[in-house]
């Protein structure tokens, strides 16, 4: 658990996430929904994952498991040698904050907050952060660190929140669609924010999205239908943000 | 046929499920309301019951209306009262204080010894009989004794105990116990509280008592009633002259008369309590209200939209608003009432047995009652009114629109706090405070007022120890205080300090006199004292001083009654001494404690009636081991009228004033805490439900469930803490308002508020904030993190 300062730059190809006969199953009252049926999948270090699916294929709900949201209601599901249907609530608080960043489709930035106090959220509480400033200058932001969020465009606001993810230099960067509610030219602009933290700290990273032409700029990409892993392939080569077709 | 169901409409069942869901804020505002609306009805219920059962006793009773003493007047002198126009009765009665001497008791008790007709029971002043019979008129030991004096000495028709009646120790038989409208509160000579168990009123027979004190066809105590309509200042004036020859003290109506005296004090405290006190609680309520329901209309904003795209009228929209808010305001009316109607029942019967009425009329009236729900719709509405028109007056198409995110701005402040570098859940408390002023301004008003009532309840028990401290350690200093029926040559001094078991004597003065400056005329008690005076001593503040050999130290109120300041001259009758009125210049003033009172030297005294020197009462102090050596010599000895034991005087007051402090401090904690909770969890709740998207994100981000939660708990306890020095300055304005209010012509409430009553204000104020706030945080643990990310802000 606290090797996590290892964790950035690890050795690509090793085991980030496995799972085994993974299910997830919502039950409220009579009505039985499940979200994950029997999911068996592995994520490498150092990849950049995309998982493709239409609503309720369950891709929501495997990040939520992944990044210690969500419990699962069967199967086991492990990073790198931690057992996380192991955890209880209180180390899984623990697992989020010294190894995973995410970044959601609605930014969830604390308004009452500048950019850099949003980023020294997360720099504050981890046991090896970069400094806040660091952070927003590899998202482009180092002009605009003393703006609160009502003042940044929807596009600045998830660099910050990918600049407050990434700040901690985290094992693993967990995105839900985060160019869910961002113009092309702005969501092109979070990608290659993406790509480069990817490519320059290695980190692994995770991206749900509904735009199947976000796959290009993948190393391996997972669809999910019916809460099940439908397809994975490989990319051979991986296109750069700029060249995907909206 | 069919008979429709009625059905509710769809707004008046959304009203009613609101209601529901909002069930532990409504409850946390119904609270506040209901305690403003019970201490209201318990004030003037109290006062009204207190108020009533009075009049009907007296009336039941036949309680005159003016009293007047003499020392020795004609029984033929009675007929000519009679004769003054206006007057419909007197009664011409044998009046003494004596001392008695109880089987197993050491220390001498007193009693104020009142004649019975020879013929039946008194016209005026009846006794209600409790127990046992009226004394045979042959019979010279037969009495009737006080019925709270009996049940304190645990005395049944045929026991007997014995009295020092003019000198000559005599062995009475209680036969009955009675109650009298003239002894509703009944209170030993100089003493400061009820002590039933020291002090006694027995009436015995005319002929018994005219034997007793040699007042064989004489009087020396009138009752008087008048006929309805009588003007009572001419009755007293003719009721003076034909007294003047006869030692008269200047007769006085109801309002001097000791008993009804105490009861209209105690009526009007607790009227001025119900102007105080409910308007606080009521002034919360409206910016608790309002709190909740800007918060309800900002969450409905798109409901309200619809309603209104729906067709729904502005005036419906408002009403509905008004509506939830009027029944926010029932459930607190309703708790009110209750808590308050049962409170003053209880309360009442607390004072039943406290003062002695025969029976209490306990009716609230409906007056009580309407004003309680009046004032509560009232300020319901009040905190309402803003946030319903708000929401009537809200364009649907802007409605159905999200509200704009609140605008922050980087200003100097936070310039500063940057350079602080604070945790960052440090900065968003601060940035809150500081973004909504107004919001955290009214919060620290509230927590300030919760402080505030808690100091000012307090204050009551700071300021009775402050007259304790004053009334005995400082100026009474002795153990016991003997006095004689007359003024006595200073010799008796000497005969005191020989008595057993004495320590130290010392010869003072009391005496009645009236004062007048210009028309105002004011009754008082001079005391003069030795050069040197040891156990008696004038205060100035809670400083000795001595008066000066010439003129007169005068307590402040009584000074401002008579419009008199240092230097000025006044006139002093000194009644039953001396006929004709003297000059008395004011040497200075001091504040008043107990009572109004003029101190004089002795020799200036003695001077002033052109007298030898002489003294009407000795304070002693004595050894731990000569104490009932001393109290068996006093019971034997024929001139001393009375017997005032310090130390049972202070255990009474100090024991009424714990049973009375227990209760009030228990009921203003309630009050207190009702108001933090209110004003802390509500605030809490607000704050959680504008703020759960950004706390949850927080703990998605890894920060723990304390950290998060110190968000919540933080603000609360900023604002809290810095209530309070606005609550310790708020409660000592109001202490400072009671204190003026209720302090009557008996005694002055010293305006004393010991640090330890601010830190208690405080405690229990942060505490109910903290304890509030806690039960909102564990919502915290409850938030769905997933749902929270899935949604847009």
């Amino acid at each position: 658990m606290d090797d996590s300062s290892r964790m950035w730059a690890d050795a690509p190809g090793a085991v980030a996430f496995r799972t085994e006969a993974l299910c997830k199953v919502y039950e409220t009252g009579p009505v039985r929904v499940v979200a994950l049926d029997n999911v068996d999948l592995t994520l490498r270090m150092g990849e950049l994952t995309v998982l493709l699916g239409a609503s309720g294929s369950g891709k929501s709900t495997l990040l939520n498991i992944l990044g210690g949201l969500d419990h699962a209601s069967s199967g086991r599901v492990w990073y790198r040698e931690l057992e996380l249907t192991a955890l209880g609530d209180r180390a899984l608080t623990r697992y989020r904050r010294d190894h995973v960043g995410f970044v959601f489709q609605f930014y969830n930035l604390v308004p009452s907050l500048t950019a850099r106090e949003n980023v020294r959220l997360v720099t504050d509480i981890a046991p090896d952060p970069m400094p806040a400033e660091e952070a927003l200058g590899l998202v482009g932001l180092g002009a605009r660190m003393d703006h609160f969020p009502a003042q940044l465009s929807g596009g600045e606001q998830q660099r910050v929140a990918i600049a407050r993810a990434v700040a901690k230099r985290p094992g693993v960067l967990l995105c839900d669609e985060p160019t869910g509610a961002l113009d092309s030219r702005t969501g092109v602009q979070v990608l290659e924010v993406l790509d480069r933290v990817n490519r320059e700290t290695g980190t692994t990273t995770v991206v749900i999205t509904h735009n199947a032409g976000i796959r290009a700029m993948a190393h391996r990409v997972l669809r999910f239908a019916d809460g099940r892993l439908a397809s994975e392939e490989v990319n051979a080569t991986r296109v750069a943000p700029s060249e995907i077709v909206w | 046929m069919v008979i429709p169901r009625p059905q509710l409409r769809a707004l008046d069942l959304k009203l009613l499920r609101d209601l529901r869901r909002l069930w532990a804020q409504v409850l946390a505002i119904a609270a506040v309301l209901g305690c403003g609306v019970a201490v209201l009805l318990m004030s003037l219920g109290m006062s009204d019951a207190l108020d009533r059962s009075r009049a009907a006793y007296y009336e039941r009773e036949a309680f005159a209306q003016v009293f007047a003493r003499a020392t020795r007047a004609p029984l033929g002198l009675a007929g000519e009262l009679r004769a003054i126009p206006g007057v419909r009765d007197v009664e011409a009665r044998v009046s003494r204080f004596v001392l008695l001497d109880l089987p197993g008791r050491v220390r001498p008790a007193t009693a104020q010894v009142v004649s019975l007709p020879d013929a039946g029971p008194p016209r005026l002043n009846r006794l209600v009989l409790r127990s046992g019979r009226w004394p045979e008129p042959g019979r010279w030991d037969e009495v009737i004794v006080d019925a709270p004096f009996a049940a304190a000495q645990g005395y049944r028709p045929g026991d007997r105990f014995a009295a020092n009646l003019g000198g000559a120790r005599r062995e009475l038989t209680v036969v009955g116990t009675a109650l009298s409208p003239e002894f509703v509160y009944t209170i030993g000579p100089g003493a400061m509280m009820p002590d039933p168990s020291g002090h006694a009123v027995i009436w015995m027979p005319r002929r018994a008592a005219e034997a007793a004190f040699d007042m064989t066809g004489a009087f020396d105590d009138a009752v008087i009633a008048l006929r309805r309509g009588a003007d009572e200042a001419s009755v007293i004036a003719a009721i003076d002259r034909l007294l003047a020859p006869y030692g008269a003290t200047g007769a006085h109506g109801r309002d001097r008369q000791i008993s009804h005296a105490f009861l209209d004090s105690e009526i009007e405290t607790l009227r001025v309590m119900a102007w105080i006190l409910p308007p606080v609680f009521l002034l919360i309520t409206a910016f608790l209200v309002n709190m909740v329901m800007a918060r309800i209309v900002a969450l409905e904003r798109a409901e309200i939209g619809l309603l209104k795209a729906a067709g729904y009228s502005n005036g419906a929209v408002l009403s509905h608003y008004l509506l939830l808010a009027g029944l926010i305001a029932s459930v607190g009316i309703a708790l009110g009432l209750t808590v308050g109607g049962v409170l003053a029942r209880e309360m009442a019967g607390l004072y039943a047995r406290f003062y002695n009425f025969p029976e209490l009329i306990f009716s609230m009236s409906w007056t009580a009652w309407a004003l309680g729900a009046l004032a509560g719709f009232a300020a319901a509405g009040l905190g309402a009114t803003r946030a319903a028109l708000g929401a009537a007056r809200l364009p649907p198409a802007v409605a159905m629109a999200p509200p704009s995110p609140p605008r922050f701005a980087r200003g100097a402040v936070d310039r500063l706090l940057s350079a602080v570098r604070l945790p960052q859940t440090d900065m968003m408390i601060l940035r809150s405070v500081l973004r909504w002023p107004l919001r955290a301004g009214t919060a620290v008003l509230g927590y300030a007022l919760g402080t505030a009532i808690l100091v000012s309840s307090s204050f009551f028990s700071d300021s009775l120890d402050g007259i304790m401290e004053r009334a005995f350690d400082l100026s009474n200093r002795a153990d016991v205080v003997l006095s004689f029926p007359r003024d006595l040559p200073v010799d008796v001094i000497a005969a005191v300090r020989d008595l057993p078991g004495v320590l130290q004597a010392e010869g003072h003065v009391y005496a009645a006199v009236r004062l007048s400056h210009g028309h105002l005329t004011e009754d008082a008690t001079i005391q003069a004292l030795p050069p040197g005076s040891d156990l008696t001593r004038m205060l100035d503040g809670t400083r000795p001083a001595a008066p000066p050999d010439a003129g007169a130290v005068l307590t402040d109120r009584l000074a401002a009654r008579l419009g008199v300041r240092p230097g000025e001259v006044l006139r002093a009758e000194l009644v039953g001494l001396r006929r004709d009125p003297v000059a008395l210049r004011v040497a200075g003033l001091v504040p008043e404690v107990m009572g109004a009172t003029a101190y004089m030297t002795l020799s200036g005294y003695d001077r002033l009636l052109g007298r030898p020197p002489k003294i009407s009462s000795v304070a002693v102090t004595l050894r731990a081991d000569g104490e009932a050596a001393f109290h068996r010599a006093v019971k034997a000895a024929p001139a001393v009228g009375g017997a005032l034991l310090l130390a049972d005087n202070r255990r009474a007051f100090e024991s009424t004033i714990a049973q009375n402090m227990t209760v009030m401090a228990t009921v203003y904690v309630v009050l207190g805490s009702a108001i933090a909770i209110g004003v802390a969890y509500n605030g809490a709740r607000i704050q959680l439900s504008e703020r759960a998207r950004e706390l949850a994100s927080l703990r998605i981000l890894g920060l723990t469930r304390w950290e998060v939660s110190w968000v919540l708990v933080g603000e609360v306890l900023l604002l809290a803490l810095l209530a309070q020095p606005l609550g310790w300055a708020l409660g000592y304005g109001i202490a400072a308002l009671m204190a003026d209010r209720f302090s009557s012509e008996f005694y002055t409430l010293p305006l004393v508020v010991e640090p330890a009553t601010f830190a208690f204000a405080s405690l229990v104020s942060l505490g109910a904030s903290v304890a509030s706030v806690m039960l909102v945080r564990r919502r915290i643990d409850r938030l769905d993190l997933v749902a929270v990310m899935k949604t847009r802000e």
